[in-house]
């Protein structure tokens, strides 16, 4: 099944509030190697004038991929998961994730363009916490080959 | 912990550099702490059938390894603004055995007027780079 181009432009409704938990951020940051203090010490992430333990610089895209699912998981977008390969991500911070956040992302379809069998889909996710003020943008593109392309990245 | 003041850095500095090894229990550590159940991360079958050479790590581990380095630098992780990457290459690990990951960072650019400095990182496995145009902007 093809990509539907249709679906470029598209926003999504708010997701339901993710809450960042204390324990999930330490894991997260053991998974990427991230060993400062800020990120397992609440004392220490006080120290920096942060509220709690403070989230790896990457930790956006939890939420984000669960906003993007909407998407990549929507039989009608024709995006064939085994076909996927990831190309760019980019996270702005408007300010630092902290355990005790409660966030809402709304889903931006920015593009979705195809040439020689390879189709580059870009999404755009804003984050925003319980006051409705953002938190951070993700931005990630995706290469899905098509059916006669061979070789992966 | 002290942390770099802007005044004193210029353009080309180097912030320093580390080595990281990734086994394919790294790859399931994070599978599970991020949720991306991808079968490419962790079933050698399903990754030969679509074409890979066998298990790749997560692109996402790579780029949130790598970032390591400047939250470290920096003083703070609350410090990095911004951070984007290209994935250019995968990071087969295999099994057994392990991937290596050498990740370096020189200054890139500094922007007095809005305190920050985009730190440039190099990531390699062996002699390729794995990521391209890996770039941090870090407010002081």
């Amino acid at each position: 099944m093809a990509i539907d181009l249709a679906f470029a432009g598209r926003t999504y409704p708010p997701t339901p509030p993710y809450s960042v938990g204390r324990e999930h951020l330490r894991d997260f940051a053991r998974a990427v190697a991230a060993t400062h203090p800020a990120h397992h010490d609440v004392e220490a992430a006080r120290g920096l004038g942060h509220p709690d333990v403070v989230a790896p610089p990457t930790f956006a895209v939890v939420i984000a991929q669960r906003a993007e699912a909407q998407l990549i998981e929507d039989p009608a977008a024709g995006i064939d998961f085994s076909r996927v390969v990831h190309a760019e991500e980019r996270f702005t911070h408007h300010r630092p994730i902290h355990a005790g956040d409660e966030l809402v992302t709304v889903l931006h379809v920015d593009s979705i363009t195809e040439r020689a069998g390879l189709a580059m889909v870009s999404t755009r996710c804003e984050i925003s916490d319980a006051a409705g003020e953002p938190v951070a943008t993700v931005r990630s593109t995706l290469a899905v080959r098509g059916d006669d392309a061979g070789g992966a990245a | 912990m002290s942390r770099p003041r802007l005044s004193d850095l210029a353009v080309g500095d180097a912030i320093g550099s580390r080595t990281l090894t990734l086994e394919r229990v790294d790859l399931v550590r994070y599978a599970g702490a991020s949720g991306d159940l991808n079968p490419i991360h962790w079933n050698d079958r399903f990754a030969t059938e679509v074409g890979l050479p066998g298990v790749i790590a997560h692109g996402m581990l790579t780029m949130g390894s790598a970032i390591g380095l400047v939250a470290d630098w920096a003083g703070d992780p609350g410090a990095v603004v911004d951070y984007g990457v290209r994935f250019t290459r995968p990071v087969p690990v295999p099994d057994p055995g392990h991937a290596t990951l050498e990740i370096s960072g020189v200054v890139g650019a500094v922007d007095e007027a809005a305190g920050t400095v985009r730190i440039d990182l190099t990531v390699q496995t062996g002699e390729l780079r794995v990521l391209g145009k890996a770039q941090a902007i870090v407010r002081l």
